[in-house]
């Protein structure tokens, strides 16, 4: 595991890839698919990060497992594509730093590509965004984080698990 | 069978575009243009039309009714809320709850109705120099639209998310209020941020827009005005696209003698500088206040069901209760437990994340509003444009509001243990939950204070277009009208010259009736015919 020193050089030359790639990368490509903004790269990106985001909540390994995080990439891309132009683009920068294989490494530490790394490696990258010096990084694990908790309990799969009954049938007679 | 006053409307012929499914360019003409249909738009459609003014509302945002409003966060936050409910500072540090439909804010916000607090209007007049900011000067403005809303203190006990809020501050001997709703015939659901599903709540979704729209005036929906043509100093017309795809859409030229801005605190500010208005001490944008808000999670032994029941019913003003020159002053207030919005708000994620969402009916959830812009160390933030057009608040979050917010946590989570809470946490990356007070309070007090750590909401956008009676530091005069063009007037919340210290709606709500009252005496008076 990285130490926090080793971690904050990181993190340094992170924050400076982030700023460099943005300025110099190009915006989301065409949608593709059933996706509204989310190319598939982009899509398997966020694949790959949910079952680590969503650790204890998704269902365990199996067909429903891969069908929650099916809708967590579905919920995320429309969330995405709801968002200022500007904002949505930054978002999906994002996910391509997580892709190309440099920034990934300074960024999060993981070697290989993040569909083939573990769920610990995952979180152990988030947890490092989530305490962060540097804003863009927090501010990238907030995004991340919110857009995907955002898909998966706003849906009624995710409500037995935390004791929500959903809302109230209105056909019965108005309570007094 | 739940009535629909809007497909009733529809049925009976009100004059209704979707102008995302504009076919073709159009051109349109009215008395007075009023921009964005939310408290100030509202109002002031109502008040022109019923004075026999030809008036034509212009609304970003779809025209959403009760028939599709089913209490679902998936399907409300996408269609009602500007950015999905993800709006945020340029910074991302504050997410902003803003509607974008047909009633604007009112459509989707908790029904919280409370006059302009005292202490607010004295700094206006006394301070600021508006003559007109006095109680005595704005109550008959405040019974009317109590009267016209059905305003009232909340006459059901309140639920249990708010009654921890009542005993809390009991136990400690802290005043506690009850929150006046502005609702009708209210089922005590608890989804009024997902648009009413039975029409209780006095949108103006449901009362004002309705009454307008019976009166002739012409909605022009799910349309995003670009700019206004600007002739000398007035202007000659507005121009709109169609909200739909970018490649297909068409324009809506809207001509008037008069127009209205009530496109809220982000908006209005940003169609001024799109339509380059003039501008000269720079006070468009500038001055934006949010009540920047902070919030405190505990776990109840015994069950809350935060999601149900009217979502705020008990406030407290205790800590609002101080000198506006020292810290900042918050108000509490809990807040609705749905499933989407507390998982997005609550710290953390993984195995934590989700244990905490496992409590989920025991969750019992307090905010705190910080009062901003009465002090020198809090002077807003400010709304340019991007690029692209765009509008961007940018709000920078002093130490003097970092002051405030851990106080807030102090407050919250004393108060959430004094109501029996078995652990309380503050909406901080960097918090856990404590199981007493004593823990609690320590945890609290050394947090580090930063953007992206602690979440930091805001639900009421205020400001941007100050009224003042000086050109040099507002931007419109105390009848709403504009220092620079003769025919624009601004009627919504971002005529505040500070944040309030409460929920906005009722005081924009007395705002407008005022302005647009004298606006539609004015028309009346220049075209030389005595007023309806």
């Amino acid at each position: 595991m990285a130490t926090r020193r080793q971690f904050l050089k990181v993190g340094i030359a992170g924050a400076a890839v982030l700023l460099t790639v943005r300025a110099v990368e190009r915006p989301l490509a065409a949608p593709v698919g059933a996706m509204r903004v989310l190319d598939p790269a982009s899509a398997r990106i966020v694949a790959a990060l949910a079952p680590a985001v969503l650790a204890g909540a998704l269902p365990p390994a199996g067909a429903a497992h891969d069908e929650a995080v099916r809708r967590v990439v579905e919920g995320f891309d429309r969330t995405m594509s709801l968002l200022a132009p500007v904002v949505r683009d930054e978002i999906g920068e994002l996910l391509g730093l997580l892709r190309f294989g440099l920034s990934r490494v300074v960024l999060t530490g993981i070697w290989s590509p993040l569909d083939e790394a573990s769920p610990v490696e995952i979180a152990r990258f988030l947890a490092h965004w989530r305490a962060s010096r540097f804003d863009l990084l927090r501010a990238g694990y907030l995004g991340l984080v919110q857009l995907m908790v955002g898909a998966w309990y706003a849906q009624p799969a995710a409500w037995g698990a935390i004791g929500y009954p959903g809302p109230p049938a209105l056909d019965g007679p108005a309570p007094a | 069978m739940i009535p629909d006053p809007i497909r009733e409307g529809l049925a009976r012929g009100w004059k209704a575009i979707d102008a995302a499914s504009l076919a073709r360019d159009r051109e349109l003409e009215a008395d007075v243009v009023v921009i964005g249909s939310g408290a100030g738009g509202g109002v002031t459609a109502e008040i022109l039309a019923e004075a026999g003014l030809a008036v034509a509302i212009v609304e970003e945002g779809p025209l959403a009714s009760s028939s599709e409003f089913h209490m679902r966060e998936d399907t409300a936050y996408p269609r009602l809320y500007q950015e999905c409910a993800g709006r945020k500072t340029a910074d991302s540090a504050i997410t902003i709850l803003q509607g974008r439909c047909v009633g604007g804010s009112t459509t989707v916000n908790w029904t919280s109705s409370f006059r302009t607090p005292p202490r607010t209007l004295a700094h206006w007049h006394g301070a600021l120099g508006l003559r007109t900011a006095t109680e005595a000067a704005l109550a008959p403005w405040f019974e009317r639209m109590e009267e016209r809303l059905g305003i009232a203190p909340w006459a059901v006990p309140p639920n249990e998310n708010n009654d921890v809020l009542r005993r809390g501050c009991a136990a400690l001997g802290l005043r506690s209020g009850v929150v006046p709703r502005n609702v009708r015939g209210c089922w005590n659901l608890g989804y009024c941020g997902m648009g009413c599903p039975i029409n209780a709540k006095q949108s103006m979704l449901v009362t004002t827009i309705p009454a307008a729209l019976d009166r002739g005036a012409t909605l022009v929906h799910g349309a995003r005005v670009e700019r206004l043509r600007l002739a000398g100093d007035r202007v000659v017309a507005c121009e709109a696209y169609g909200a739909g795809d970018a490649a297909a859409r068409h324009r809506l030229r809207i001509r008037a003698r008069h127009f209205v801005l009530a496109a809220g605190a982000i908006g209005s500010p940003a169609i001024l500088l799109r339509s380059g208005a003039p501008d000269p001490n720079l006070a468009t944008g500038r001055r934006t206040f949010l009540h920047p808000t902070v919030a405190s999670a505990a776990t109840m032994p015994q069950p809350v069901e935060g999601y149900s029941g009217a979502p705020q019913s008990v406030y407290c003003d205790h800590f609002l209760d101080a000198p506006l020159d020292g810290p900042a002053g918050f108000k509490l207030e809990s807040a609705p437990v749905h499933p989407a919005l507390a998982a997005v708000t609550l710290p953390g994620f993984g195995e934590g994340h989700a244990r905490r969402m496992a409590a989920f009916p025991r969750m019992q959830v307090l905010i705190a509003l910080i009062r901003d812009g009465f002090h020198p160390d809090s002077p807003g933030g400010r709304v340019r444009l991007r690029s692209d057009g765009s509008p961007a608040l940018d709000y920078p979050i002093t130490p003097y509001l970092w002051d405030a917010a851990r106080r807030a946590w102090l407050a919250m989570a004393e108060i959430q243990f004094a109501a029996g809470a078995s652990e309380v946490l503050a909406l901080h990356e960097d918090a856990a939950p404590d199981l007493a007070w004593q823990l609690a309070r320590r945890r609290i007090e050394g947090l580090a204070l930063r953007p992206l750590a602690a979440r930091v909401m805001s639900a009421h956008v205020m400001g941007g277009c100050a009224m003042g009676p000086e050109p040099r530091s507002s931007v419109v005069d105390e009848v709403g009208r504009h220092h620079q063009l003769e025919n624009l007037s601004v009627h919504d919340g971002s005529i505040f010259p500070t944040s309030l210290g409460a929920n906005p709606q009722l005081t924009i709500y007395a705002l407008a009736a005022r302005l647009a009252t004298v606006l539609a005496a004015d028309l009346h008076g220049r075209r030389g015919r005595s007023p309806v």
